[in-house]
């Protein structure tokens, strides 16, 4: 191979670099996210752990059924019914977004752009 | 000699299938069975005809008239609008988004030409929105379906997927669609006024986000939950406006359609119309 | 072979390091769009798409105009476009380049651009916009690799290209037509509705395309001691003079049909483009242009002494692709919207971030444009050991 020394040099440093984040925390994964829960409520539309992974899924789908399909039906969750709303269904119950879901979203390294249009309970704009 | 065997033979075939063919299509041509008069309306040529409706299709009466009878009433149906969408004003025309506003009658109508004109038809604006043609432009031109033609008839928009290439707004021949230039939830850098009104913004609708096309939605939220359209309310009882399916022959607008004479926008666009006018 | 594109004399390092100023001064200005929003540019809700969109439609035609280069070569086996095929192909790369520049450019939500993949949607024009002029893209890199590396190894093409290159050939045609379907399938927009739109479109595609390659070839005979051949030129030259004449003839027709008639729709954008409608004439100097350069630049290569005499005939040129430009990279487009479908006229005014984006669009395209060129010269000198500069 041309060049062996230099090629090996940089895919070290390059493969160094790249997982500075693993080595440099030591393979710790940081404080886990605590989630503040709704405290009058105990039930939502899915299990928990359904909604942990997926309420993303679940929240386009439910978009599309209403819009495109004009499926507005209300959804059970436990006792109550909510409406298929992010707005007006999620955040009924879940008042809080900076306790419950930018603790997750803060962690994940994610930002979801839902607040750009929705808006979060007592908020004025 | 083989060479010439083919040229025959090709030739003798070719004129075979012209014997064939040629009496057929001069019969056709000479004593068709199409009649000889038929109609090739707007109307007609769409599928509307063709394919018979079924389901919903909203619609909308708009009766100038009853308008002129009330000054100021319009302008009241814009506020509720556009109130109840957390629609923001700009005021400036560059990036001015509206879903329903007034406009001259001849800005309306604009392929009416008269030098003896109704006075009073022409001196006062009418009401212009989105049409939810059945047969509409805007969603043929759409590259990511993200705006689309629901089955009760009203053109919907998805604010999640649009990628605002802004071909619906090319596509639309009634100009009923506007792009959010800038950030809607901003406000004006000298006087600092936000563009939504936080006094009277509606909670439980959303904004948009720049970068998006937006335009009326005929209410369907408030649909949804069985009330009539922002602007509809507005106009109180006095049948200004009237809202409901065309194809049920029992609506009110339907009845107030066929005991009327009423006209759309751009008819000859062939895009149908659902909003409908009395002058 | 990319190593060549990174050595060079002054000259090509003076051209390259001119155009990455220019890409960086776009960047900045792209960065401030991308975060205030498309509110940046004097687009409005009249005049709905603006520079962007426009170049993107004129630099469809300039890739277009490759084939013209192609198809005698390919098809007809016509030896003399040896030289320049290649160049033509290049050419091809850099423009479309420029056109998915100037696509992203426009968008409001230019993250989501992959949504048209995402939600394919059969009936949108812009989605068979996007199919055919990536695979227009793709084609054009393959070939032109392909056909430059056997070039310098010494051989023939392998044949498994040819039924690329054939393909290549109806695909400019189409990624043409699919841009003018863009216009011409919208109802309520008189200016556009025209069956024409299409071979219009093809008519003055072929005469800018090979137009910017004949000023290309002049500009790398000058500063690259690379001679595309004086037969070569000359034919491009007849085909850029005849293409230009029958857009010319297509822009007449237009003109009868709208006043033949007489409905008003149909003149209006003419009459607001040509002669200034209600006292709106902010266009009318640049259109009257658009006719009278070309005009001036046909008659020139249509005169046996002026298309001899490489000067004059390089003005021609110059003069047919800026007219062209002036009429599809200006009017046709903001012509469409005016007046909106409400009879209103806006008047649209690009603002000085919006035409620095558009000019670094152009550095970034002019960019690979060197840098391909760079490479296929290269390989030429290599084999011919001609001593060139560059």
């Amino acid at each position: 191979m041309y060049d062996s020394k230099l090629v090996i040099t940089g895919l070290a440093i390059f493969v160094i670099l790249m997982t500075f984040p693993l080595w440099y925390n030591g393979g710790n994964a940081g404080d886990l996210p605590k989630v503040e829960k709704p405290t009058n409520y105990k039930q939502c539309v899915e299990d928990a752990a359904y909604m942990r992974t997926s309420h993303m899924v679940l929240l386009d789908d439910w978009r599309d059924e209403a819009l495109r399909e004009g499926k507005r039906e209300k959804v059970k969750a436990g006792d109550i019914e909510v409406e298929k709303s992010l707005m007006n269904g999620c955040m009924m119950c879940h008042v809080d977004k900076a306790k419950f879901c930018d603790q997750c979203h803060q962690y994940a390294a994610v930002k979801p752009y839902c607040w750009d249009c929705h808006f979060v309970p007592k908020e004025t704009l | 000699m083989d060479m010439k065997r083919r040229k025959f033979l090709k030739i003798a075939g070719l004129s075979t299938i012209a014997g064939i063919g040629a009496p057929a299509a001069f019969e056709r041509l000479l004593n068709g069975e199409v009649p000889t008069i038929s109609h090739a309306s707007s109307q007609s040529e769409s599928h509307s005809e063709s394919e018979k409706p079924t389901g919903k299709r909203y619609g909308m009466l708009i009766n100038l008239k009853t308008f002129r009878e009330h000054q100021g009433m319009a302008e009241k149906c814009v506020k509720a609008c556009h109130t109840v969408h957390n629609v923001p004003d700009f005021q400036n025309p560059k990036d001015e988004i509206k879903w329903i506003w007034e406009t001259p009658y001849e800005n309306a109508f604009t392929s009416k030409s008269h030098y003896y004109k109704n006075e009073e038809v022409h001196n006062n604006d009418a009401l212009v929105l989105c049409n939810h043609c059945d047969n509409p432009p805007c969603v043929r031109a759409c590259p990511t379906k993200a705006t689309f033609r629901r089955d009760d008839g009203i053109v919907a928009m998805d604010y999640h997927r649009c990628i605002g290439c802004r071909f619906c707004m090319a596509a639309c021949p009634f100009g009923a669609r506007s792009f959010n230039w800038r950030n809607p939830r901003g406000k004006d850098e000298k006087s600092g006024r936000y563009f939504i009104d936080r006094a009277t913004y509606n909670k439980e609708f959303p904004t948009r986000m720049r970068g998006v096309v937006e335009k009326c939605n005929f209410c369907v939220e408030r649909l949804a939950k069985g009330l009539q359209p922002a602007c509809v309310e507005a106009t109180g009882h006095t049948k200004a406006l009237i809202f409901g399916d065309l194809n049920d022959t029992n609506s009110e607008i339907r009845r107030t359609l066929s005991s009327n004479f009423t006209i759309q926008r751009k008819p000859e666009a062939g895009t149908l119309p659902s909003i409908f006018y009395i002058l | 072979m990319i190593e060549k594109a990174l050595v060079g004399n002054s000259n090509y390092k003076k051209w390259i390091t001119f155009l990455l100023v220019i890409m960086g001064i776009g960047a900045i200005c792209y960065v401030r769009q991308f975060t205030y929003g498309l509110g940046l540019t004097g687009m409005s809700r009249d005049v709905s798409w603006g520079v962007y969109i426009a170049q993107f439609t004129f630099l469809v035609g300039v890739a277009a105009g490759g084939v013209m280069v192609a198809l005698p070569y390919y098809i007809h086996n016509y030896k003399v476009f040896g030289k320049i095929t290649i160049l033509g192909e290049f050419l091809a790369v850099s423009s479309v380049c420029m056109c998915l520049m100037f696509i992203i450019a426009d968008l409001g939500q230019p993250m989501r651009a992959l949504n048209v993949l995402l939600f394919p949607t059969p009936n949108s024009m812009l989605f068979w916009d996007m199919i055919v002029l990536n695979g227009y893209l793709f084609l054009n890199i393959l070939i032109g690799w392909v056909v430059l590396t056997s070039e310098r190894k010494e051989v023939a093409p392998p044949a498994w290209i040819k039924p690329f290159i054939y393909l290549s050939i109806p695909w400019a045609i189409s990624i043409h037509t699919v841009t003018a379907f863009l216009y011409a399938g919208l109802p309520g927009r008189h200016f556009w509705l025209t069956a024409i739109m299409a071979p219009r479109f093809l008519a003055s595609a072929f005469a800018a395309g090979p137009a910017l390659l004949i000023i290309v070839c002049m500009i790398l005979k000058r500063f690259a001691n690379f001679d595309a051949g004086k037969e070569a030129i000359q034919k491009l030259v007849t085909i850029v003079a005849y293409a230009a004449l029958v857009n010319m003839f297509f822009l007449c027709m237009e003109f009868f049909t709208a006043y033949y008639s007489n409905i008003p729709g149909h003149m209006h954008t003419l009459e607001y483009l040509y002669f200034g409608l209600h006292g709106h004439n902010q266009l009318v100097p640049w259109m009257n242009l658009s006719v009278i350069l070309p005009v001036i630049g046909i008659a020139m290569l249509l005169t046996p002494s002026l298309r001899i005499k490489e000067s004059t005939m390089t003005i021609g040129c110059i003069l047919i692709f800026v007219g062209f430009w002036l009429d599809k990279g200006i009017g046709l487009v903001l012509g469409g919207f005016v007046p909106n479908p409400l009879e209103e006229i806006t008047a649209y005014h690009p603002t000085f971030n919006e035409i620095a984006i558009t000019i670094a669009v152009w550095a970034t395209g002019f960019f690979i444009l060197t840098i391909l060129y760079k490479l296929a010269l290269g390989v030429h000198t290599e084999l011919h050991g001609e001593d060139v500069i560059t």
